[in-house]
C-alpha cells in the first residue's frame, strides 16, 4: 500500500479538481459512472502489470480486444441463445493468446517486445481477413448487460471490476506473486532459486491474455462493434502501469498503484474534456501530462539502479 | 604528446574489434535473405514472372528505402540503450512542414530542408532530455513525444497540405542508371552511420553506454550527452524520410507516416537484423539486411497478389520466426 501512495496522492487531486469544476461527480451516481468508464482500462492494466512485473511487455492486448469483440459479434450475429457458450470461448480465446504469447516469448527466447508486437499484427490482420474490412454481426442485449447493464444501483463492470481486483491484488500476495516479482527483478536468481521462471512468465501473460477478454466484453457491451474498439489501449495500459510507478524491466512496482494509475490515466481524460479542450489537442495534452506525472513519479520513488548512476 | 596520442587511438581500435565481433549476427539476416531471395525466384517463376528483373529490385529499393533510412537511426538509440517511438508521427510532420515551406517553389527547396531538419533535431533534443534528464523511460517518454506531435497534427491539419515543387520530386522518383535517387540517399545515411558507429569516439560510446550505463560512466563516458545526440541522430533520419517521402507525394499527408507503420516497423527492422533490443550489440549492416529482408518479403507479397491483411498475418509470423531463430543460435 506504500508504494501505491504518490499515485493515490495524485488520484485524489485529479478527483478533487474535477469535483470542482463539477460539483455533483463525487456523488455516488457520477462516481460509480466514472468507475464503469474506467473499468476495461482498469482491468487491462492489472493484467498488463502481471507482464511488466515479469520484465516483459504485452503489446497485443489492444488487438487482442479488438478481436474477441468482432468475434463475439460475428459468432452471435444478435441472437441470444448462445451467450454463454460465446463468453466462455472468448475468455479460453485470451487465455490461448497468452499462452501463445509465453511459450513464445519464454521457450523461443524472442524478445517480448517483438512476439507481442507478432501477435498484434497477426491478430488485427486475421480480423480484417476474417472480416473483409468492416466487421459484421452484431451482439445481442444479453451480452452487452455485463457493459451496459446494472445489479441495482452498481453497474455489473463495477462488480467484475472488484472481483478482479481483488483477484489481482490475492494472487500478488501468494506465493506466485512473490515468485513473478523474484524473475522479473533478476530472473537468474529466481531460477537457481527454484522459481520456473519460464513457467510464471507465460502465466503472467495468461493473466494479461485473460484480462484483455474480460476487458473486450465490457467494452463491446459499454460501446458495441467496431473494428477500432482496442486501438490504442496497449498503450495506455502500459502508460496507466507506468504512471503508478511500477518500473518498465520488472521486479518493482504494486499492482495496486498500477490499477491507480489506470484510475489516474481515465480522470485525466474525464478532465480535459471538462475543461474543453478541443478533441484534436487532446493528444498532445495527454502526452505533456504522462511525460511529466512519469517524471515525477520517478523523482519522489527510490530509483534503485539510476539513483546510483547520478 | 605521444602517450595523449596513444590514448586517443585506443578507443578507436577497440571499437574496430567490437564491431567485427559485434556485427556477426548480421550474417544470419544475410543468409536468411539470400534463403528469401531464392524462394522469391522460385515462387515468381512458378507464377510467371522474373524476380530479378530490373523492374522488380528497383521497386524493392525504393519501397524500403524510407523505412531504411528510419531504420538507420533507429539503429543507433536502440544500440544506445534507448528506443523511439515517435518516428512515425515526426516523418508525417516533416512531410508537412516541407510541403508547406516550399509551396510549390523551387525557391523553397534549401528553406524546406533547413526546415525539416531542424524540426527534427528538435524532436529528437527533446526525446533525448525526457530520457536523461527528467528519467523517463524511453518507451513512454517517446510515446508522450509522439502523442503530442499527433495532437499538433490533429489540430492544424484535415488532408494533405502544401506541395512540392516538380525539381524536388526528382528525389523520390528519378534514377542514376539502374540506382534510384532515393536508394542512393539510404545507402548514404547508411554508410555514415556506419562510419559514425565503426570509426568515432561517439559511436564507440553509444557502444559503450548501450552496453552498461553505469561501467561507461565509471570509464569517463558522459552517457547523458551520448544518449541525446543518439536521439538527435535518429529524429534526423525521420526527417530526412519524411522529406523523402513528401517528394514522393507531392504533398505534404498527416498519416504517412502511421500509415507506413514506421515506428514499430523500424524497430522491427532493427531487431532482425541482430541488434539486440537492451542495447550495445549490433550494428548498422545487420539492419539494412532486416528492411531488405521485408521489402522482399513485401514484393513477393504483390506478386502473388496476396491479400493485404493476410500480408499483416504472414508478416507477424516471419517477424517471430525470425527472431526465435536468432535467439536459437545465440544461445547454440
Amino acid at each position: 500500500m506504500r508504494r501505491a501512495l504518490p499515485i493515490l496522492v495524485v488520484l485524489a487531486g485529479l478527483l478533487a479538481v474535477i469535483a470542482v469544476a463539477q460539483p455533483n461527480f463525487l456523488a455516488p451516481a457520477a462516481l460509480l459512472a466514472f468507475v464503469k468508464r474506467a473499468a476495461p482500462l482498469v482491468i487491462l492494466a492489472a493484467g498488463q502489470y502481471f507482464v511488466i512485473v515479469s520484465g516483459e511487455y504485452d503489446l497485443s492486448v489492444g488487438s487482442l480486444v479488438t478481436a474477441e469483440v468482432v468475434v463475439a459479434a460475428r459468432l452471435l450475429d444478435g441472437s441470444a441463445e448462445a451467450t454463454w457458450p460465446v463468453l466462455a470461448l472468448l475468455v479460453v480465446l485470451g487465455l490461448l493468446v497468452g499462452l501463445v504469447n509465453g511459450v513464445v516469448t519464454t521457450l523461443l527466447r524472442v524478445p517480448s517486445f517483438i512476439s507481442t508486437l507478432g501477435m498484434l499484427l497477426i491478430l488485427s490482420g486475421a480480423i480484417f481477413l476474417w472480416t473483409g474490412g468492416a466487421p459484421r454481426g452484431a451482439l445481442p442485449p444479453q451480452f452487452r448487460e455485463l457493459g451496459r447493464g446494472s445489479l441495482g444501483p452498481v453497474p455489473w463492470s463495477v462488480l467484475v471490476l472488484v472481483a478482479v481486483a481483488a483477484g489481482a491484488i490475492c494472487a500478488m500476495r501468494a506465493g506466485f506473486g512473490h515468485t513473478l516479482i523474484a524473475a522479473g527483478d533478476n530472473d537468474r536468481a529466481a531460477a537457481l532459486s527454484g522459481v520456473h521462471v519460464a513457467r510464471v512468465r507465460t502465466v503472467a501473460f495468461m493473466v494479461s491474455g485473460l484480462s484483455a477478454a474480460v476487458a473486450a466484453i465490457l467494452l463491446g457491451g459499454f460501446a458495441g462493434v467496431s473494428a477500432q474498439v482496442g486501438q490504442g489501449l496497449e498503450f495506455q495500459a502500459i502508460t496507466a502501469v507506468v504512471l503508478g510507478g511500477v518500473a518498465l524491466g520488472g521486479g518493482r512496482g504494486s499492482v495496486v498503484a498500477a490499477m491507480a494509475g489506470a484510475f489516474t490515466l481515465e480522470a485525466l481524460f474525464t478532465l480535459l474534456n471538462l475543461y474543453g479542450v478541443s478533441g484534436a489537442l487532446e493528444p498532445a495534452v495527454q502526452g505533456v501530462i504522462i511525460i511529466a506525472a512519469v517524471a515525477l513519479g520517478g523523482m519522489s520513488l527510490p530509483r534503485g539502479r539510476a539513483a546510483a548512476a547520478s | 604528446m605521444t602517450q595523449q596520442l596513444d590514448l586517443r587511438r585506443l578507443p578507436a581500435v577497440g571499437s574496430f574489434l567490437r564491431r567485427l565481433s559485434a556485427d556477426r549476427p548480421a550474417r544470419a539476416v544475410y543468409v536468411a535473405l539470400a534463403l528469401l531471395i531464392v524462394v522469391g525466384w522460385l515462387l515468381f517463376a512458378l507464377d510467371g514472372g522474373r524476380f530479378l528483373s530490373q523492374e522488380n529490385i528497383v521497386g524493392i529499393q525504393q519501397r524500403s528505402a524510407a523505412l531504411g533510412i528510419v531504420a538507420v537511426g533507429q539503429t543507433l538509440v536502440i544500440l544506445a540503450g534507448s528506443l523511439d517511438l515517435s518516428v512515425a508521427y515526426l516523418i508525417s510532420l516533416t512531410t508537412l512542414v516541407a510541403a508547406e515551406t516550399m509551396g510549390g517553389a523551387d525557391a523553397g527547396v534549401p528553406v524546406a530542408v533547413a526546415a525539416v531538419l531542424a524540426v527534427s533535431a528538435t524532436a529528437g533534443l527533446v526525446n533525448g532530455l525526457i530520457v536523461t534528464r527528467l528519467r523517463v523511460h524511453a518507451f513512454i517518454a517517446t510515446l508522450g513525444v509522439a502523442l503530442v506531435i499527433r495532437g499538433v497534427l490533429d489540430d492544424r491539419y484535415d488532408g494533405p497540405a502544401g506541395s512540392v515543387p516538380e525539381s524536388f520530386q526528382h528525389l523520390g522518383y528519378d534514377r542514376v542508371g539502374p540506382l534510384p535517387v532515393s536508394a542512393l540517399l539510404w545507402a548514404a545515411v547508411a554508410a555514415s552511420a556506419w562510419f559514425l558507429l565503426s570509426r568515432t569516439r561517439l559511436g564507440c560510446r553509444i557502444y559503450a553506454v548501450g552496453g552498461d550505463a553505469e561501467v561507461a560512466r565509471l570509464s569517463g563516458v558522459r552517457g547523458e550527452r551520448v544518449v541525446v545526440a543518439a536521439h538527435v541522430l535518429c529524429s534526423l533520419c525521420a526527417g530526412i524520410a519524411g522529406l523523402l517521402l513528401a517528394s514522393r507525394l507531392g504533398a505534404g499527408a498527416p498519416t504517412v507516416g502511421t500509415d507506413g507503420g514506421y515506428d514499430l516497423e523500424s524497430i522491427a527492422a532493427v531487431v532482425i537484423g541482430g541488434t539486440a533490443l537492451a542495447g550495445g550489440r549490433g550494428g548498422v549492416a545487420g539492419t539494412v539486411g532486416g528492411v531488405l529482408l521485408l521489402a522482399v518479403l513485401d514484393s513477393i507479397f504483390n506478386q502473388l497478389e496476396v491479400d493485404s491483411f493476410a500480408k499483416d498475418v504472414v508478416r507477424g509470423v516471419v517477424l517471430v520466426a525470425a527472431l526465435a531463430i536468432h535467439a536459437r543460435r545465440r544461445t547454440a
